[in-house]
């Protein structure tokens, strides 16, 4: 029998209303470096999460050995001292600390409560050499790149005597340098008898890197491949990452496609953080009337940057590019003139973004539309309350009242809050942001028909949405986005799951 | 799972009872009571209540009433200005040095440059505006936290009121301005016997009973349009009853002041404050973007709000009911003195979060903020009438505060357990 240093059996986890984890179950060899592969929303950060006692032991079934031992994480220290780290998308450095404290945070090298800055210094410089990184301790993270900060991750995980390193798309950021460094670096780590696992969609890495791979689809495990046979291309995974059926999810659509009405240019957007970032690299792409129009990529290609910065330039700095609608060049310089020019934007997190979560749904509903319900200056409220009660119906929003407050409804019911809100800007262009993150089937379905119902209305509707499936279901045209850049546009017709997965994860040369 | 009903939409049922009540309610007979919203009110009729018979009635005695209301008013009237602020997501310590410096700005005007008063008190409400304005630049459009900018303000009001006084005080003010501050409407109509309690001022009398009608039919008015929109409203005995209910109590203290001596002036300004600042917040366009501002910013921002010209403007009418509070305050003492209005801020603050103001924004009613203000107001007036120190007056103020504070966030937790 070969040497596993984890085993997870029948990993189940379930959420109120969404079972994210079916009976899912991982081997993992000591000294290897092991791939998990799998759509957005297929499970895999969820089953990172459990294993790293983010979700505690008791909140979730099935068993967990780990070294031998079965596992019961109260919490993240619990695991970190058993040897399991895992580094996070999202870096959790404090940018205004040293390196050095940023390595022995929660950790600090002290001697009767105080912190010996020598010896913190010190160890830190050799976890620096270990992992190839040459800068001096004391300087500030947020003066060193991204790229050199997951380093100091790693460093960081190194300094707990770490086992097991787990990381969550650990490229996605980085530039291809960078990126070959960083596997470099676990490749050496694997030598030292570290192991590791990498969440990661890009293929070409993990075909290059990782001994076995493990692909996850809708929250079950679907099989572990073994590089070693020498047999595992990216087709390979592609097709056990997507699977093969489409059931009838989607409602029956006819689309009557009518006159260009938005049309975008080499539209190029920078990152905010990181100003010599290129996020969105001269897109140019162009909706109809009465056409759903998908817009698929991966996490971090740039799609709602794309989105937001289209909308009243809500996302990103150094903006170029241009606008089109119906043919005629506009400039949106804020969100007031997208919404004048009939552009709407529902974004993927309603409740950070889209919600006033602590008012009730017909305040909401009317919140982007006030001018339309006022005279002088002073709200009707009896048509806002008609309005909004129109809406409860025609969406079927499920709520005693439209005076019930949205951040008691449903994930289902608040997004049809958030799309009568738009609907009632009387929108040609809608810009629907994942129109179904977090959302029951059944409630799926009724967003679906309601998108059809506002393409058959003669709006133009761009999805944008991690689920391949959704959007051969529901669009009629698919452009993809890698990297930042458009990599390719197909027509219903010619657009399958593997096909937009093989543009979707073309790099850029 | 190809019901259309969802988990999550069924998980909602439990927690509601068969009449679609959400939790926090209260059942008393045919009325329902949001016990969250209510709570204030329920605690300032207990506050009453406690402190009359603590003082033997005394606290509801007419010439008592009336002084309640004229050594609130300003702070009353910081209240309205700073509970919008609060809703919006921001706070203002600088009130009180503005409330001394605009009492200083009318005070050398009227009485150093003998500026006719209505002129006065227009420039002195500018120069409020003018100081919000200056507040509000650098909180919306240059993005400090308001906390920074009106602690400086707090600073920098005080320097200018004390320069503007040669660090003296300056009086005495024209009559108008005394009468406006600390006078009380004229008996024009004489007085009329009312039995046992004595005469009253038939005047303010009227006034009351005016005011009671345009409630009612203001009320009724806004019944029929909901049910003539099909919305639920009260049934007409639980609506005769609320509106009889706040009839008595309107009369209540109209009878007390009639019998006293008369109306006070800043009762009737402040009436109509309160009067047009609830519709502001409540029906006005720009009302509800304050509140949609301080309920989430990003999605605000996201709806096409204006949210710097929000804050902006929010601030600049912070800096003229400061003014307003600066005038009243000033001539109600008859004098512009350089410690005019020290720790106004943090009564008006107060007011505003025992009224039901949210720490996280959002949340919050003109009407709440009053009776914040008034329940501290009684409770400063009944521990004097019943001899207590100030340091207890002190304490019990401060518990009252904590108090209301922790209750509301009790309730929204026990709200936010039930909801995900």
């Amino acid at each position: 029998m070969t040497d596993d240093i984890l085993h997870m059996r029948g990993i189940t986890k379930t959420f109120p209303g969404v079972r994210a984890l079916h009976e899912v179950s991982l081997s993992v060899r000591r000294g290897e470096i092991h791939a998990i592969c799998g759509e957005n929303g297929a499970g895999k950060s969820t089953l990172m999460k459990v294993l790293s006692g983010v979700y505690p032991f008791g909140s979730y079934e099935g068993r967990i050995e780990f070294d031998g031992e079965l596992c019961r994480f109260g919490g993240i220290k619990d695991s970190e001292d058993a040897g399991i780290v895992i580094i996070h998308q999202e870096l959790a450095l404090c940018p205004q600390l040293s390196i050095a404290e940023n390595i022995f945070l929660g950790n600090e090298r002290a001697g009767r409560g105080l912190i010996d800055w020598n010896r913190t210094n010190h160890q830190a410089g050799e976890l620096l050499r270990r992992v190839g990184l040459e800068e001096n301790p004391v300087t500030q993270v947020a003066d060193i790149g991204v790229g050199k900060q997951q380093l100091v991750e790693i460093a960081k995980a190194l300094s707990k005597k770490v086992k097991l390193l787990i990381l969550d798309e650990p490229t996605a950021a980085l530039n291809d340098q960078d990126s070959a460094h960083l596997l470099d670096l676990l490749r050496g780590l694997r030598d030292e008898g570290i192991t590791c696992v990498i969440i990661s969609h890009k293929l070409n890495e993990i075909i290059d890197i990782a001994d076995s791979i493990t692909i996850i689809r809708d929250g079950q495990t679907i099989e572990t491949l073994e590089m070693a046979s020498g047999q595992v291309t990216e087709d390979r995974i592609i097709s056990g990452m997507v699977g093969r059926d489409l059931d009838h999810r989607f409602p029956p659509h006819e689309p009557n496609v009518g006159e260009e009405v938005l049309r975008v240019e080499d539209w190029t957007v920078h990152s905010p953080s990181q100003p010599d970032r290129q996020v969105v690299s001269r897109a140019s792409l162009m909706l109809r009337r009465g056409e759903i129009v998908g817009l698929a990529g991966l996490m971090g290609a740039g799609r709602t940057e794309l989105a937001m910065s289209l909308f009243g330039r809500t996302y990103g700095v150094g903006i170029s590019g241009r606008v089109y609608k119906e043919g005629r060049e506009v400039h949106i310089r804020n969100v007031q003139d997208a919404v004048k020019l009939g552009i709407a934007y529902a974004t993927e997190d309603r409740k950070r973004y889209g919600l006033n979560l602590i008012e009730d749904i017909k305040r909401n509903i009317s919140s982007v539309s006030l001018g339309r319900l006022s005279r002088n200056g002073w709200v009707n409220e009896n048509e806002e309350y008609r309005v909004a009660d129109g809406f409860r119906r025609s969406m079927n929003i499920k709520a005693p009242s439209v005076q019930s407050v949205v951040g008691k409804l449903s994930g289902g019911n608040q997004q049809k809050v958030v799309l009568s809100k738009w609907i009632y800007t009387d929108p040609d262009v809608l810009i629907l942001d994942e129109p179904t993150r977090g959302i029951d089937v059944g409630a799926k379905y009724e967003i679906y028909t309601i998108i059809n119902q506002l393409a058959d209305e003669g709006k133009a509707v761009l999805v944008i949405s991690s689920e391949l499936p959704e959007l051969l279901g529901l669009c009629d045209r698919i452009y993809t986005l890698s990297q930042g850049r458009i990599t390719g546009e197909l027509p219903r017709e010619e657009a399958t799951q593997e096909r937009l997965m093989y543009h979707m994860t073309m790099g850029q040369e | 799972m190809s019901s259309s009903t969802t988990p999550a939409d069924l998980e909602a049922g439990p927690r509601r009872d068969a009449k679609g009540e959400p939790p926090g309610r209260l059942k008393l007979g045919g009325l329902s009571i949001n016990i969250r919203q209510s709570g204030i009110y329920i605690a300032f009729a207990l506050i009453v209540v406690l402190f009359s018979v603590l003082t033997d009635g005394a606290l509801l005695q007419p010439q008592n009433i009336s002084n309640i209301v004229v050594q609130n008013s300003y702070i009353l009237i910081l209240a309205i200005g700073m509970i919008l602020i609060i809703i919006a997501g921001h706070i203002d310590l600088s009130v009180g040095s503005v409330v001394a410096v605009t009492g200083a700005v009318a005070a050398v005007l009227m009485v150093n440059y003998g500026v006719p008063w209505p002129l006065a008190l227009l420039i002195t409400l500018v120069v409020g505006g003018l100081i919000g304005a200056w507040q509000g630049y650098w909180i919306a459009y240059f993005g400090i936290p308001s906390f920074i900018v009106t602690l400086a303000g707090m600073l920098l009001f005080r320097a200018l009121t004390l320069t503007v006084l040669g660090n003296q005080g300056i009086g005495p003010f024209p009559d108008a301005v005394r009468t406006l501050s600390n006078g009380f409407t004229d008996s024009y109509l004489g007085n009329v016997g009312l039995g046992p309690l004595g005469g009253a001022d038939v005047f303010s009398l009227l006034i009351g009973l005016i005011a009671i009608a345009g409630m009612a039919a203001a009320q009724w008015r806004t019944r029929a349009a909901r049910a003539g929109y099909g919305q639920s409203v009260d049934p007409l005995p639980v609506f005769v009853l609320k509106i009889a209910a706040a009839a008595v109590l309107i009369m209540a203290v109209v009878v007390q002041l009639a019998r006293f001596r008369n109306l006070p002036w800043v009762l009737v300004l402040l009436a109509l404050l309160v009067l047009g600042y609830s519709l502001l917040a409540n029906r006005s366009v720009f009302g509800r973007r304050i509140y949609a501002v301080g309920g989430n910013l990003q999605a605000a921002v996201l709806s096409g709000i204006k949210v710097k010209s929000v804050v902006f403007w929010i601030f600049v009418n912070m800096g003229v009911l400061a003014s307003i509070a600066g005038i009243i305050f000033a001539g109600r003492l008859n004098q512009a003195g350089p410690t005019a209005g020290n720790s106004f801020e943090l009564d008006a603050i107060a007011a505003a979060f025992i009224g039901g103001a949210a720490v996280q924004g959002g949340v919050g009613k003109v009407v709440g903020a009053i009776t914040g203000g008034l329940i501290m107001g009684v409770i400063n007036n009944g521990m004097s009438l019943i001899g207590s120190p100030s340091e207890r007056v002190m304490l019990v103020k401060g518990i009252v505060l904590l108090a209301a504070v922790a209750f509301d966030v009790w309730t929204k937790r026990r709200a936010g357990a039930g909801a995900r």
